[in-house]
C-alpha cells in the first residue's frame, strides 16, 4: 500500500494556495469598466518598450483613436480583459481534465486490447483517472457561470451577439446553454460511470477466484470506447471549439483527444517513474517505462501529424471564415502558437527517438515534463485567442491557474494511490506483465 | 585446432534460446544458428553486437528530407513557378507547408529504401546468391545452432544432446 508522503502532500497544498492567491489577484485587478480596462491598456503602452510589437500595437491604437474609436472596440476591450482570468482558469481547469480523460482513454485501451504488458500499471493509471471527477465537475461549473453570463469565454451564450450574427444565429438549436449543459451532464456522467465500474471491478478482480470481474472490465471498456470517441470529439465542439462560434473543423475532435492522449500518458509515465524511485512497484522495471515513452513519442508525432493536417488544408484552400483562425494565432500568438510545435513535437522526437533514450528514465521525465507544458500551451492556444484576443499574457493568472491544479491534481491522484494496493494482483495478466520484455 | 563445427538441430525456438544460454554459458564459440523466423532474444543471448542500421535509419532520412527540400525548390520555385491558390511561389519558407508532406514522404522513402539495401550489403544477399543453411528444413520448422568444436568433441555433444537438440552432426567447416 501506497502512504501519502508528508512532503508531498505539503507541496501540492502550497501549489494549491499560491495558485489560488495567484487567481484571486487576477480575479481582482481585472477591470470593472471600461475606464479601468483603457486604462490598463494606456499604462501598459506608456511604459515604453523598446519592443518592436508594442510599438506596432500602439501605433494601432493611435489609428484607432484618430479614427474615431467607436465604443464597441472599448467595449470589447473590457470584455478581453475581464474573460483573462477566467480564460486562465479554464484553460488549466480543462487542461488537468484532459489528462484525467486522456488516461481513462488508455486505460480502457489496455483493459479492450487484454494486453500483456500494462497490468503492473493498472493501479497507476487508474489514480490519475481518480481526477476525473473532481475535474470534470470543476469543469462543469465554470460552464455554468459562464452560462450564468458571469464571463464573456462563450461569445454565442451573450443574446445580443447572436441577435447581430446570423451565423451563430444558424447554430442556436445546437449552441444554447440548455442544450449545452445537458449534452455536458450526459458526457461527464458517462466518463464517470465508466470510471466507478472499471475501478469497482478492477479493486473485486484481486478479491475472487477466476476471472469474471475481468471478463467484466474488457466488456464496459469495450463499450466505453465507443461511448469515449463521440463524446470526446463533441466535448471538443462544445467546450473548445465553441469558443471560436464562426470557426469550424472537421477533425479538431481527434487532434483534442491527441494533445489529451499524450498527456494522459505522460502523466501516468511520470508518476510510475516518481511511484519506483520512492521504492514502490518492484514489478514495473525499464521495460515498462520503455513501453510507456514509445507512447509518449509516438503520440507526439500523432498530434503533429493532426495539427498539421488541420493546418494546412485550412492555410491552402484560404477560405476567410475558417483562415482567420490560424491568422490569429500566427499574428498574436507567434511565439506560444509555434514554440508549442517545438516543444510537442520536435523535442520529444529528438529526445525520443533512440531506442536506449527511452530507457533513462530521467530522459523521460524530462521529455515528460516539455510535452505536459507544451499541451498545455496547445489548450491554451485553442481558447485564448477567441476569449482575450490580442489582450494575452502569461501572468499572475494564468501562472495561478496552472499551480492550483497542478496542486489539486498531485493531491487527488496521490489520495486515489493510497486507496488500493498499486498491485492488481488479481489480473489474469499480471504475471505476463511482469515477465515482459519489450 | 580443427576446422570442425557441430550442426544440432532443435524443434522448438525456447528449446533453442535456452540451448544458446547454456553453451554460451559453458565457453563454446557459436559460429550461427539458423532459424526459420526471427527469434525475439536470439541476438541477445548470442552475444551479437547491437545493430547500427538505427544510426544509418537516421541519416538516411536526413539525406531524403534534404533531396525533398532541394528537389521542391527547384521545381516549384526557382524553375517553374506557379500561382497556386492565390499562393504564388516566390519564396520556399513561405510556401513550406504545401511541400511538407513531400518532404515526409521523402524522408521516408529514403530511409526505407536505402535501409534495406543496407541490409542486403551487409548480409552479403543478393539475388541468386546460393543459400548458406546447412539444411532446408531451416526455413521450414526447424532451427540449427552450429558450434565450433572445441578440444572435446565427446564433452560438446553431450552438453547439445542435453539442451534437448533433435540431431548432431559434424561437418567439415570450408572456408
Amino acid at each position: 500500500m501506497y502512504t501519502f508522503s508528508k512532503k508531498l502532500k505539503l507541496f501540492s497544498f502550497a501549489l494549491m494556495i499560491l495558485g489560488a492567491l495567484g487567481l484571486t489577484y487576477g480575479f481582482l485587478s481585472a477591470p470593472s469598466n471600461v475606464e479601468e480596462a483603457k486604462a490598463m491598456v494606456a499604462d501598459a503602452h506608456g511604459d515604453g518598450h523598446g519592443d518592436i510589437h508594442e510599438e506596432i500595437t500602439h501605433h494601432e491604437a493611435d489609428h484607432h483613436e484618430e479614427a474615431g474609436h467607436d465604443s464597441s472596440h472599448d467595449e470589447h476591450l473590457l470584455h478581453q480583459l475581464q474573460n483573462k482570468p477566467w480564460a486562465a482558469l479554464y484553460v488549466a481547469a480543462l487542461f488537468f481534465m484532459m489528462i484525467a480523460l486522456g488516461a481513462l482513454a488508455f486505460y480502457a485501451i489496455q483493459r479492450a486490447a487484454q494486453a500483456g504488458w500494462s497490468p503492473v500499471l493498472y493501479r497507476v493509471m487508474e489514480g490519475v483517472t481518480g481526477y476525473l471527477f473532481p475535474g470534470t465537475v470543476i469543469v462543469f461549473v465554470l460552464l455554468v457561470l459562464s452560462g450564468l453570463h458571469l464571463n464573456h469565454l462563450f461569445v454565442w451564450m451573450d443574446p445580443e451577439v447572436v441577435a447581430h450574427d446570423e451565423l451563430i444565429q444558424g447554430k442556436v438549436s445546437y449552441l444554447n446553454v440548455p442544450f449545452l449543459l445537458a449534452r455536458a451532464v450526459f458526457y461527464i456522467a458517462g466518463w464517470n460511470l465508466y470510471r466507478y465500474l472499471s475501478r469497482k471491478y478492477s479493486l473485486a478482480q484481486d478479491a475472487v477466484q477466476g476471472i469474471s470481474f475481468h471478463k467484466k472490465n474488457f466488456r464496459i471498456s469495450a463499450g466505453f470506447l465507443v461511448f469515449f470517441i463521440y463524446t470526446e470529439s463533441m466535448m471538443s465542439w462544445d467546450w473548445i471549439m465553441s469558443v471560436d462560434p464562426h470557426w469550424f473543423s472537421t477533425l479538431f475532435g481527434w487532434y483534442v483527444f491527441a494533445s489529451m492522449f499524450v498527456s494522459g500518458i505522460t502523466a501516468i509515465a511520470l508518476i510510475t517513474i516518481y511511484l519506483k524511485a520512492k521504492g514502490y512497484l518492484e514489478k514495473v522495471n525499464d521495460n515498462h517505462i520503455h513501453d510507456l515513452a514509445k507512447f509518449m513519442f509516438a503520440i507526439s508525432v500523432f498530434w503533429t501529424y493532426l495539427w498539421f493536417s488541420q493546418f494546412m488544408l485550412i492555410w491552402y484552400s484560404n477560405i476567410p471564415e475558417e483562415v482567420t483562425y490560424f491568422v490569429t494565432r500566427i499574428e498574436d500568438y507567434n511565439l506560444p502558437f509555434f514554440g508549442m510545435l517545438i516543444m510537442n513535437f520536435i523535442f520529444p522526437l529528438l529526445i525520443l527517438m533512440n531506442s536506449d533514450y527511452k530507457r533513462v528514465n530521467w530522459f523521460v521525465v524530462m521529455a515528460g515534463i516539455v510535452i505536459l507544458l507544451g499541451h498545455y500551451v496547445d489548450v491554451y492556444n485553442m481558447i485564448m485567442p477567441a476569449t482575450v484576443g490580442d489582450q494575452w499574457s502569461f501572468g499572475v493568472s494564468e501562472i495561478g491557474g496552472l499551480l492550483f491544479f497542478t496542486g489539486l491534481f498531485i493531491y487527488v491522484v496521490f489520495n486515489t494511490l493510497t486507496k488500493a494496493p498499486l498491485e492488481a494482483s488479481g489480473d489474469p495478466f499480471i504475471g505476463e506483465s511482469e515477465r515482459f520484455v519489450y | 585446432m580443427s576446422n570442425k563445427v557441430l550442426h544440432a538441430v532443435y524443434d522448438d525456438d525456447d528449446t533453442l534460446l535456452h540451448a544458446v544460454k547454456e553453451v554460451r554459458a559453458e565457453h563454446y564459440h557459436i559460429e550461427e544458428v539458423f532459424t526459420p523466423f526471427p527469434v525475439h532474444g536470439l541476438d541477445k543471448a548470442m552475444g551479437l553486437e547491437p545493430t547500427r542500421i538505427a544510426i544509418m535509419a537516421f541519416i538516411y532520412g536526413c539525406i531524403g528530407l534534404s533531396v525533398a527540400v532541394l528537389m521542391m525548390n527547384f521545381i516549384m520555385i526557382e524553375d517553374w513557378p506557379q500561382d497556386i491558390g492565390g499562393k504564388p511561389s516566390f519564396s520556399y519558407i513561405e510556401n513550406m507547408p504545401a511541400f511538407v508532406p513531400i518532404m515526409f514522404e521523402m524522408t521516408v522513402f529514403f530511409a526505407a529504401h536505402l535501409m534495406v539495401i543496407t541490409f542486403y550489403l551487409r548480409s552479403k544477399l543478393w539475388p541468386f546468391k546460393e543459400a548458406e543453411n546447412p539444411i532446408p528444413a531451416t526455413t521450414d520448422d526447424k532451427f540449427l545452432m552450429e558450434v565450433a568444436v572445441g578440444d572435446d568433441q565427446k564433452k560438446l555433444t553431450a552438453l547439445l544432446k542435453k539442451t534437448g537438440a533433435i540431431d548432431i552432426t559434424v561437418q567439415e567447416k570450408q572456408e
